[in-house]
């Protein structure tokens, strides 16, 4: 008798808990397009430019791939804010998953960015976006009544900088 | 006597096994460069090893093959060069692969502080040649501690029961005397300013 009580009250532990871990603790599943951007306070308030856009670059001090890929990141930043009809309107940030505001700002003045850069040093803003691989780029139109919708989401390096913004603008829809 | 129960116990640990493997664990941002080719091992016991130097003590000397294909000596940087080793516990594992990388790009703030980084790890050369090189080309030596297996690891103390090494951070200064030891939870990277805080303090 006393050895089904055990065994009942071991089983049922497992269960909740089990329970607990699928409903308060599954992973984040990657942003996808057609989406909305889960609330990544503290660390991170989303720049809301009235009927605009705003692109998010996952990176890391550490990634090969995000170090490589910054010069292009950068001229992305430069044809935005040279462009009349995109500056103010389209806004790029990047987010250092796993990185201090130091490393933050090694990578910052190691490539030179212009751009606002935001600390993740907990990860915990990777962690809800679906702990993406970096880099990783993420697209939002921003509406006029302030809310958004996702409409680009991709792993990978931008490449050419030229290409990545002629799609980001085809994507947005928005006449220059 | 007090009876024993060996089928509560083997349920208790089931139990207890299953749940450790349901926690959501992952604090790994992985570089695309190494696409799907990182293992996942899970977390890990933060450390599996006993010290075996101290800070103040000399370094015990090794000789290792490196990368580059020559042998390189500890005691080859007395006199010259500070050195920060960095032992990581194996190539093609989640936060190993997003740790030189980042060194990479800071060289001119280690040759601010006089210091060269050895990288070492229990791989073998080949294991540690395309592994790196997903890396970029890395500015400092990678030194292969894989035979006899993990000897130096074992010799500073953090070779861990599976044949790992730690993730542990040695600086020397330039009389070949320890400064600084940082086992790091094998899970976490040391984060760069620990590093460059201990290196200010070399001068």
């Amino acid at each position: 008798m006393k050895e089904r009580s055990f065994l009942t009250t071991i089983l049922a532990t497992m269960l909740l808990l089990s329970l607990g871990g699928l409903t308060g603790a599954v992973a984040a599943s990657l942003p996808a397009v057609g989406g909305v951007l889960p609330d990544l306070s503290p660390g991170f308030n989303l720049p809301k430019p009235k009927d605009g856009v705003v692109i998010i670059q996952i990176f890391s001090m550490y990634c090969p791939y995000c170090q490589k890929d910054a010069p292009q990141v950068n001229r992305l930043y430069e044809m935005i804010e040279a462009d009349p009809s995109l500056k103010g309107r389209v806004r790029l940030v990047g987010i250092g998953a796993g990185n201090s505001p130091y490393e933050v700002n090694v990578f910052r003045t190691k490539f030179n960015v212009r751009f606002p850069l935001y600390a993740d040093p907990d990860f915990n803003i990777h962690k809800k976006l679906g702990e993406p691989r970096t880099p990783y780029f993420i697209a939002l139109k921003i509406e006029p009544d302030g809310s958004h919708r996702i409409f680009y989401s991709q792993l990978g390096e931008i490449g050419s900088a030229d290409d990545f913004l002629a799609e980001m603008i085809r994507r947005w829809g928005k006449r220059r | 006597m007090k009876q024993r129960h060996p089928i509560r116990r083997s349920i208790a640990f089931c139990a207890l096994t299953t749940l450790l493997a349901g926690v959501p664990f992952s604090a790994w941002a992985i570089s695309d460069a190494y696409k799907e080719n990182i293992y996942h091992a899970g977390p890990l016991k933060p450390r599996d090893s006993k010290l075996k130097v101290k800070v103040g003590q000399r370094a015990p000397d090794f000789t290792l093959p490196a990368l580059g294909g020559e042998r390189i000596s500890l005691s080859q940087y007395r006199g010259k060069k500070n050195v920060m080793l960095t032992f990581i516990p194996a190539a093609w594992t989640p936060v190993c692969s997003d740790q030189w990388p980042g060194y990479n790009i800071v060289n001119d703030l280690f040759a601010a502080h006089d210091t060269i980084i050895l990288g070492l790890s229990v791989d073998n050369l080949p294991t540690l040649f395309s592994w790196t090189n997903q890396m970029g080309r890395l500015w400092f030596p990678v030194l292969s501690d894989f035979w006899p297996h993990g000897q130096v690891a074992k010799r500073f103390g953090v070779l861990r029961g599976d044949g790992t090494a730690e993730r542990a951070i040695f600086i020397i200064d330039k009389q070949g005397v320890i400064r600084y030891i940082d086992v790091h939870n094998i899970n976490e990277r040391p984060p760069l300013e620990g590093i460059v805080r201990e290196l200010e303090k070399l001068k």
